[in-house]
């Protein structure tokens, strides 16, 4: 009679242990990059909150003074790629991660606090407001998806429009505040423009025609300057010495 | 959806892993057993062995098969070869013929009727001791058969030992690839044989104690792979089946992706069948390694390939409907302008990434170990990215296929694989 060799049960648990420990190294290598990402997220809003902070002191010393003294250049550019960097953590870190709920709330805050000092700034200086306002959801709406692709190519052909995105359902009294004082209707996606509501989705067409102030911010084709080769320039050295030279004979 | 998946990815990879590590715990603790034997051995005895090679449609290969039987170091009193022609329709039966000298070449033409059924009428006209096959369209190393016979010889429980195959002469991509994966095999079949876990005896070149058929019964067609189902019917009377590392076969491989795709449907498809009818194996611990470990980690690694397959192929299209979607939306030019930045940030850190970097390690060390068991060199090749590529590609839709013809039961030839010139 054949008999198997007797199973190596000590074998299989050493094995399970290994395994354990390389799959929690996995895990825990995970975490700690996920945390490094919060921690930078964390850096840029600290970052971009006191140079917010800046602006609105800035503002409140220059209120007497000229417009053109006032920085408004802050924040475009940080608060999208933040944005692109809090929607990319919400992808791969999850939605439903407290720390990336606190970022995005956190970020929200700032985009109100950036919208009302421009609000402030256009008002005073009496220039035209060139923002956009848009709510959304994360869940269960396509047209959510395109309305925002529709303003990133916005944001990309204007690279001066001001987009605020606010996740509608985000729990904070702040973005509360701001639908109700809009009327926001739950009927997402949603955009405010010039205080108006436009529920539904939007094509870039119909936000081109009823914001007509964007053609105002509409990049200006770059005119190249006339070249200037080096043997002109010597030439022109030249032609300047020969001048001087003849005006110090006469 | 999401998290579904990562829960039955994280399942997945954890058992991917133990099976890796299992290989190489394994490895460290035996190294020293694996037997490297001198390139002249001798035997002190030299007992009766019989070679079947049973053949169809295999003009093309069958001469060089039969000339290195005959180049075998192994005394020609004690060696019988049986060729079977299993109703060619191609000139294999001359060339077949033209060696039979009737001492110890023996040439039979039989109807086709499937592999199983040649070797069955060569073990019914052999009283040797021990009996092997021979695909037609495979060679063997001289020192092959001495080596296997001293593990008969070294250890009286063995009753079967398996030889290490080796891709012939490679030429292309697919091949390259194909040989890296023998290479791998070769480590963890000398591994299951270590842990007596080996559920392959392969067509080339396996030799058993001739008495394995006589107190078990002779070869059954088995859904087309009888090489797996009598490796099982061993292991579950409890017959040691042992490997040996340095008795080479060298097999000639699917040389393009249809015939590579049909080989591995068969094989695939007689595992699925095999498993079905060997389930009273599974997870039982009186069969050992075979029941507890390579059974359950064959159908994992199937199941396992499939639902990543599934899952690349649904982000895939997911990606290509929202880019759809986006050039619906915003037009052509703007959804293809491309601003990219690289950012440290964008880079993945979820911990499905991590674990599969973890597991593509664990599958270069096995093939890296595999090759310097092969082919005494352990140098990183591009054979094994071409490796990883292909199958990561190719496998799934076999796999896939076998599934599904397991279920209707419909079988896949040994014949249809091979070439048919007339």
């Amino acid at each position: 009679m054949h008999k198997h060799e007797p199973n190596d049960w000590k074998k299989y648990t050493i094995v399970l242990f290994i395994t354990s420990s390389i799959f929690i190294s996995g895990l825990w290598l995970s975490n700690y990059f996920s945390n490094k990402k919060i921690d930078q997220l964390k850096s840029i809003e600290s970052s971009i909150s006191l140079d917010l902070m800046s602006s609105e002191t800035q503002f409140s010393l220059l209120e007497e003074l000229s417009c053109k003294d006032v920085s408004t250049t802050v924040l475009s550019s940080e608060l999208n790629s933040l944005a692109d960097k809090i929607s990319y953590s919400e992808n791969n870190i999850g939605t439903e991660n407290v720390d990336v709920i606190s970022l995005k709330k956190y970020y929200s805050l700032l985009e109100i606090k950036d919208y009302l000092l421009m609000k402030k700034i256009t008002e005073r200086c009496g220039q035209k407001p060139i923002f956009i306002l848009y709510f959304y959801k994360n869940d269960n709406c396509d047209a959510c998806t395109k309305q925002g692709y529709v303003l990133t190519s916005l944001r990309e052909n204007y690279p001066n429009l001001r987009v605020y995105s606010f996740d509608y359902n985000l729990d904070i009294s702040a973005i509360r505040a701001m639908r109700s004082i809009y009327k926001v209707p739950d009927n997402l996606p949603a955009i405010v423009i010039n205080g108006k509501v436009y529920s539904g989705f939007k094509t870039v067409e119909e936000i081109e025609k009823t914001f007509p102030q964007l053609e105002s911010i509409k990049p200006k084709a770059i005119v190249p300057k006339p070249k200037t080769s080096a043997t002109d320039a010597i030439k022109n050295i030249i032609k300047t010495v020969e001048t001087t030279a003849n005006t110090v004979t006469q | 959806m999401e998290p579904v998946f990562t829960v039955i990815f994280y399942v997945f990879s954890f058992i991917s892993v133990y099976v890796q590590v299992f290989f190489l715990m394994t490895y460290f603790e035996k190294k020293r057993h694996i037997i490297k034997h001198p390139d002249n051995l001798v035997l002190l005895d030299y007992p009766t062995v019989t070679i079947a090679v049973p053949c169809y449609n295999e003009e093309a290969t069958i001469d060089k098969t039969v000339k290195s039987l005959l180049s075998l170091d192994y005394p020609k009193d004690k060696i019988k070869i049986f060729l079977i022609d299993d109703g060619s329709r191609d000139n294999t039966w001359n060339i077949i013929k033209a060696f039979d000298n009737g001492s110890n070449i023996f040439a039979y033409k039989k109807e086709n009727g499937g592999k199983h059924t040649a070797l069955n009428l060569a073990l019914e006209n052999t009283t040797s001791e021990f009996f092997g096959c021979l695909d037609s369209d495979s060679l063997v190393h001289p020192q092959a058969l001495i080596r296997i016979i001293s593990y008969f010889q070294n250890d009286l429980t063995t009753m079967a030992v398996a030889p290490s195959i080796v891709v012939y002469n490679p030429k292309n991509i697919l091949q390259y690839a194909q040989n890296v994966e023998y290479d791998m095999s070769i480590y963890t079949k000398k591994m299951l044989g270590f842990m007596g876990g080996i559920h392959v005896t392969p067509g080339p070149f396996s030799i058993f104690r001739k008495r394995v058929f006589d107190e078990l019964g002779p070869y059954h067609k088995a859904h087309n792979t009888e090489d797996q189902e009598i490796a099982l019917r061993m292991q579950e009377h409890g017959y040691k089946i042992d490997h040996c590392p340095d008795a080479y076969v060298y097999t000639n491989t699917p040389d393009s992706v249809a015939k590579l795709y049909r080989q591995r449907l068969r094989w695939i498809y007689g595992f699925i069948k095999n498993l079905i009818d060997y389930r009273r194996l599974l997870f039982k611990k009186e069969y050992g390694t075979v029941a507890l470990f390579t059974l359950p980690s064959g159908l994992v690694s199937i199941i396992g390939v499939i639902f990543l397959f599934t899952n690349i192929i649904a982000n895939v299209i997911s990606f290509f409907y929202h880019k759809i979607v986006q050039i619906q939306t915003i037009g052509f030019n703007n959804a293809l302008s491309f601003h990219y930045k690289f950012d440290w940030f964008f880079v993945s850190t979820k911990a499905v990434l991590f674990l599969s970097i973890i597991l593509y390690i664990l599958v270069i060390v096995s093939v890296m170990i595999g090759r310097k068991m092969a082919e005494g060199k352990s140098s990183f090749s591009f054979s094994i990215i071409y490796f990883i590529i292909i199958y990561s590609v190719i496998a799934p839709f076999w796999m896939i296929r076998a599934i599904y013809n397991a279920i209707i039961s419909k079988e896949s030839s040994w014949t249809f694989e091979r070439r048919v010139t007339k």
